[in-house]
């Protein structure tokens, strides 16, 4: 499989990154170099084959539902661009 | 001092040949003078180690301590330091201080170790050459024209070139093995899950392992035995018992059973790495284990699937870095898309950004079985050959990388090229399967890492059968020739 520049530039919106004009070509050339070396994976039967997300196949640890974590909010504002009185802001969302 | 390995600092602190402070003041001036030539370092955190090397002192004034107490350690950037700077390479970390540290850290503290500085490293651990840094390539210090590897480069500098003791790294594809191959020192990732990734920034987290840095297996021994272990805030963190890995070092290997596999020795590998290696073999055989050649028949599609699985998690980890609660925002956003938008694109290198757009296309409507299911089909490939491979030997012996360093700039324009440099070190990390490199010889004055790799939880043994090396030879205590002294 290949991209194109307008497949980058759909997969750049989806992942919010612009990519200018004039390096659109480029960028889709690299991504084609590394698809094309990832498709070696395609020459391998691998119908009957279970898919690995684990590597010791561990499944997700349950714990009791209990409050566990302080309330750190002014600490982790402290760093945040902009926030008033405790709340992040960001652009207006709706007009 | 400052050639001194853990093991034997550990013992000069105990016989009080010279103070915590004195040592952390040595090591601090030796970095203050000579890493301009390296890049290894991102902050030298002075006045904290400082702190740090008084209470130890302290501490051992007052009785028993951590083997650990008073010996300053280099940290990788990825590891959260509450008040002082994460950056993870990355110009979107740049303003970032965390207000907590990760687990990693915390048990460093515990044991009363100093944290000499936070180093250098490929942005969001994406590279094998430490050229993706915001803040600029390592370079070598046994030839300062070349990489160090990465994406742990400013760590295994920071170690090869006598500025540290020890430093911690991470590997997900072999980012400790390949930086520690090329600078001539020891590194090990253990089996996916031994040591806590809460707190250190995520890149592929089914891949993910944070390990020691060190001029002796001894040393990573006993780094290991204290990052190690169960933590209740990583829930993929193994809830298993830590072995004394000091005290099975000396074994006898004797009648140990180590495989070749002969897919590591294929085409793409130099003939001087690949005599260092062999050289290896025949030392263990000399120490009296029994070789033999087996077959990894799917590794040569680790590369392939491993590009799949990365940075499809990376994609999905690096959605998080959106310019809302912390880290780099772009200045005067016109919407909220535009804020993510130009957020992203600013904060992001290059590879970052390939890497996110490779990943959010094999992870996209209508490919995602043809990518990253197939990846993880093949990832189980991968394993079988290692759960069969295992049944007829102990541990495997490899090269860790293809060739020795290279020079700077020499496979940046090339991704795929670069991928290669982790051929042997990637399917460790798809299985999850402990493994580490040592060093091994040397070819062109430049160092070459022969590799093990164990099977789960098997680190005790991996450690003992390095250290049986380390014992015959002196590859390992070999150093690099430097200019100015301190």
């Amino acid at each position: 499989m290949s991209v194109d520049r307008s497949d980058i530039e759909k997969v750049a919106a989806l992942s919010r990154l612009a990519i200018d004009n004039e390096t659109a070509g480029q960028v889709a050339q690299k991504v084609n170099d590394i698809l094309e070396m990832i498709d070696q994976m395609q020459a391998v039967d691998t119908d009957t084959v279970e898919p690995m997300t684990n590597p010791l196949d561990a499944t997700q640890r349950l714990r009791a539902d209990e409050v566990t974590e302080l309330d750190q909010r002014e600490a982790f504002q402290a760093i945040a661009p902009s926030t008033e009185a405790g709340l992040f802001l960001v652009p207006k969302v709706i007009e | 001092m400052h050639d001194m390995t853990v093991s034997a600092l550990s013992s000069a602190l105990a016989a009080g040949e010279f103070s915590s402070v004195e040592l952390t003041q040595h090591l601090i001036d030796r970095v203050k003078t000579m890493d301009g030539d390296y890049n290894a370092f991102l902050t030298l955190c002075e006045e904290h180690a400082l702190q740090q090397a008084s209470n130890a002192d302290k501490a051992r004034a007052a009785g028993q301590v951590h083997p650990l107490c008073g010996i300053p350690v280099a940290h990788k950037d990825i590891f959260c330091t509450n008040g002082i700077r994460t950056s993870c390479g990355s110009k979107m970390l740049d303003n970032f201080v965390p207000p907590y540290n990760a687990t990693m850290i915390d048990k460093f503290d515990s044991a009363g170790a100093v944290m000499l500085g936070k180093t250098n490293m490929d942005e969001f651990a994406m590279g094998a050459s430490n050229e993706t840094s915001f803040y600029g390539p390592v370079r070598n210090p046994w030839n300062t024209g070349c990489v160090p590897g990465g994406s742990s480069g400013g760590s295994a500098a920071a170690v090869a070139a006598r500025l540290a003791p020890a430093a911690t790294g991470t590997d997900t594809g072999g980012s400790i093995r390949q930086p520690a191959a090329l600078c001539g020192i020891s590194g090990m990732k253990p089996t996916y899950g031994r040591v806590s990734r809460y707190g250190m920034i995520a890149f592929a987290s089914s891949l993910d392992q944070a390990g020691p840095m060190a001029r002796s297996v001894e040393d990573l021994a006993l780094l290991l035995e204290l990052m190690s272990g169960h933590d209740p805030r990583d829930s993929t963190s193994i809830d298993a018992d830590v072995p004394k890995y000091s005290a099975s070092l000396n074994n006898s290997i004797e009648g140990l059973r180590i495989g070749v596999p002969k897919e590591y020795f294929s085409e793409g590998l130099n003939p001087g790495t690949a005599a260092c290696v062999e050289q290896a073999i025949n030392e263990y055989q000399k120490l009296g284990a029994n070789i033999s050649e087996l077959s990894l028949p799917h590794s040569p599609l680790s590369v392939p699937a491993y590009y799949v699985v990365a940075p499809a998690e990376a994609s999905t980890n690096l959605s998080r870095f959106d310019g809302v609660r912390y880290g780099h925002r772009c200045d005067n956003p016109t919407d909220l898309n535009d804020m993510y938008t130009r957020t992203r694109s600013e904060g992001f290198g290059d590879e970052v950004k390939r890497r996110i757009l490779v990943g959010t296309y094999s992870l996209s409507a209508g490919y995602y079985d043809a990518y990253y299911r197939k990846a993880q089909k093949i990832r189980r490939l991968i394993q079988q050959d290692f759960v069969e491979a295992f049944k007829s030997v102990d541990l495997l012996i490899g090269p860790t990388s293809p060739s020795p360093a290279f020079p700077l700039g020499a496979k940046t324009s090339d991704p795929v090229a670069m991928y290669l440099e982790d051929i042997y070190t990637i399917a460790a990390n798809l299985a999850g399967l402990p493994a580490l490199s040592m060093p091994a010889g040397l070819v062109d004055d430049k160092p070459v890492g022969v590799q093990l790799i164990g099977n789960y939880l098997c680190e005790a043994q991996l450690l003992n059968a390095a250290h049986q090396f380390q014992c015959a030879t002196d590859w390992h205590q070999q150093q690099p020739v430097q200019g100015d002294m301190v």
